[in-house]
């Protein structure tokens, strides 16, 4: 297990795998079957992509114990990078398809709509995160510091199924879904760190 | 010195003389071929249902394509997707069928399906179609002014409002109990609403009878509101003194108000309603007040605060 998980090529087939709702929806949208209104279907999937690359980043941690596979670590970042990456789609999508890039009006919405607003912050604590995930932020910042800093992804995530929650009419099914999830990935480490402080 | 040329014309360009004799049908044909609604080539899978078309009928739109309109479906008995009534309601039965009108009226009444399609002439009605959500469509409808079956039934003086129920099955609607809405839907209409010429109960869209995604056998459509109050599949219509519940006002009041009316000026509290997006187009357009059928309805609400009544 370990020598797949430190080989190169286990990391390339994750990377071009985590491409894949992407390169789907890409040839979905060439072949007109996004359904009836395809900037919504766009808007969803980004979205829904953005918090599952998430909760997937934050299960790596306790993966790594639980399975004791520590070389986990090893796809963190590019998950985390993915989830980044799927959260700039959605915003483009939403500030380009949605508001035709009226940025005041954008910035009302921010202001005045509390499910636009936790998803700006949801959007927004994942920013340092990404400028700072490469190895030479690290060094500079340092073990302690740099890992202080990335617990602002405990609160993207939260931020990000408080966003859905709200966005969604009467069908809670999946944003509680996502906060169940989020939930079970904190509290283990609410518990390490208990037991650790005991 | 006179030259005779020869006619560019090829005597296979002439139309045929039959083809000409008979060319005001042909065009009719082709016309209606346009809408989906030629002889014998279901478009939906539904009946061919005969049709006037109602000068009520909203002209210069450009209809919103059949497939849109049967794909992209609310109606949440069967699933909170767009695409699942679709997908869930193929087994859906709709025949045999009542609708029970009742309550404060004189003459309280069961129609089965086919008494109430004959009460009154089936009319087309091309209506601009708004969503709470911030979409819209322009759907040929066919069915029937509302007022025909109220005043079949007499209301009484007492008769203030108009309060309608769907049919609720669960087993035949299975996804019903995750939509997180209260069912049987209720919806309801002040009775002056409720009588106006521009509101229909609808059989049929595009020259068919309506699939079952679309709210089969029968359903409520009033253009100038949004959407949510076209209550779908309906089996009971009540005359009644108070203004009765509506499910998207218990679900969420203060998201959902009792009238709804399209208002670009009152947004819904997590978005604008200020512009919509037309299914089938990329820029957004502006939200049109009563969505653009004041000048017919907007009498109804005179001295009323339509912030405060949303």
């Amino acid at each position: 297990m370990a020598s797949i998980l430190s080989s190169r090529v286990t990391k390339a087939a994750v990377f071009l795998l985590c491409l894949v709702p992407l390169a789907s929806m890409a040839w979905r949208g060439m072949h007109d079957q996004l359904g009836a209104n395809p900037i919504e279907y766009i808007t969803r999937a980004t979205g829904t992509w953005t918090l599952r690359f998430l909760v997937i980043g934050l299960a790596i941690t306790p993966a790594r114990k639980l399975l004791k596979q520590p070389l986990l670590i090893r796809y963190r970042r590019m998950i985390g990078l993915y989830a980044f990456f799927c959260g700039c789609l959605h915003l483009t999508t939403y500030i380009w398809l949605d508001k035709f890039f009226d940025w005041g009006d954008a910035w009302k919405d921010v202001l005045k709509r509390p499910f636009i607003t936790v998803g700006f912050l949801a959007f927004v604590a994942m920013v340092p995160l990404a400028i700072t995930s490469t190895a030479g932020w690290i060094r500079r910042l340092g073990g302690k510091r740099w890992q202080l800093l990335h617990r602002l992804v405990y609160l993207s995530a939260i931020a990000g199924v408080i966003h859905y929650y709200w966005l969604v009419k009467s069908d809670v099914r999946l944003p509680v879904f996502y906060g169940v999830l989020t939930a079970i990935l904190l509290s283990c480490r609410a518990l390490v760190a208990f037991r650790k402080a005991a | 010195m006179l030259i005779r040329k020869r006619s560019p014309l090829p005597y296979s360009a002439v139309t045929p003389k039959d083809q000409y004799v008979n060319r005001r049908q042909l065009l009719q044909t082709a016309g209606l071929a346009g809408l989906g609604l030629a002889a014998g080539v279901p478009l939906i899978g539904g009946t061919k249902l005969n049709a006037v078309k109602s000068p009520l009928s909203t002209t210069g739109e450009k209809l919103t394509p059949v497939e849109a309109v049967t794909t992209y479906n609310n109606f949440y008995e069967f699933g909170t997707g767009k695409d699942e009534p679709e997908r869930n309601a193929t087994k859906f039965v709709t025949r045999p069928w009542t609708v029970s009108v009742e309550g404060e009226c004189g003459k309280p009444r069961t129609f089965d399906l086919d008494a109430i399609m004959k009460l009154a002439p089936l009319e087309e009605r091309v209506y601009r179609m708004r969503c709470v959500e911030a979409w819209s469509m322009v759907i040929p409808w066919i069915g029937f002014p509302l007022s025909e079956v109220l005043k079949q039934v007499q209301p009484t003086s007492k008769a203030k409002y108009v309060a309608f129920q769907s049919f609720y099955d669960p087993k035949q609607m299975p996804m019903g109990k995750f939509g997180g809405l209260p069912f049987p839907y209720v919806e309801g209409l002040r009775l002056d609403e409720a009588m106006h010429p521009l509101v229909i109960l609808a059989s049929g869209l595009y020259g068919e009878t309506l699939p079952n995604q679309n709210g089969a056998p029968l359903r409520l459509v009033i253009p100038w509101k949004y959407g949510f109050k076209g209550i779908k599949s309906i089996a009971k219509i009540r005359l009644v003194e108070k203004q009765p519940p509506t499910t998207w006002a218990l679900s969420n009041g203060s998201e959902y108000g009792f009238y709804s009316n399209v208002n670009p000026k009152v947004d819904h509290p997590r978005w604008t309603q200020s512009k919509e997006r037309r299914i089938g187009e990329f820029q957004k357009r502006d939200t049109l007040m009563f969505n653009g059928y004041g000048d017919r309805v907007a009498s109804l609400y005179n001295g009323m605060d339509l912030k405060k009544n949303y």
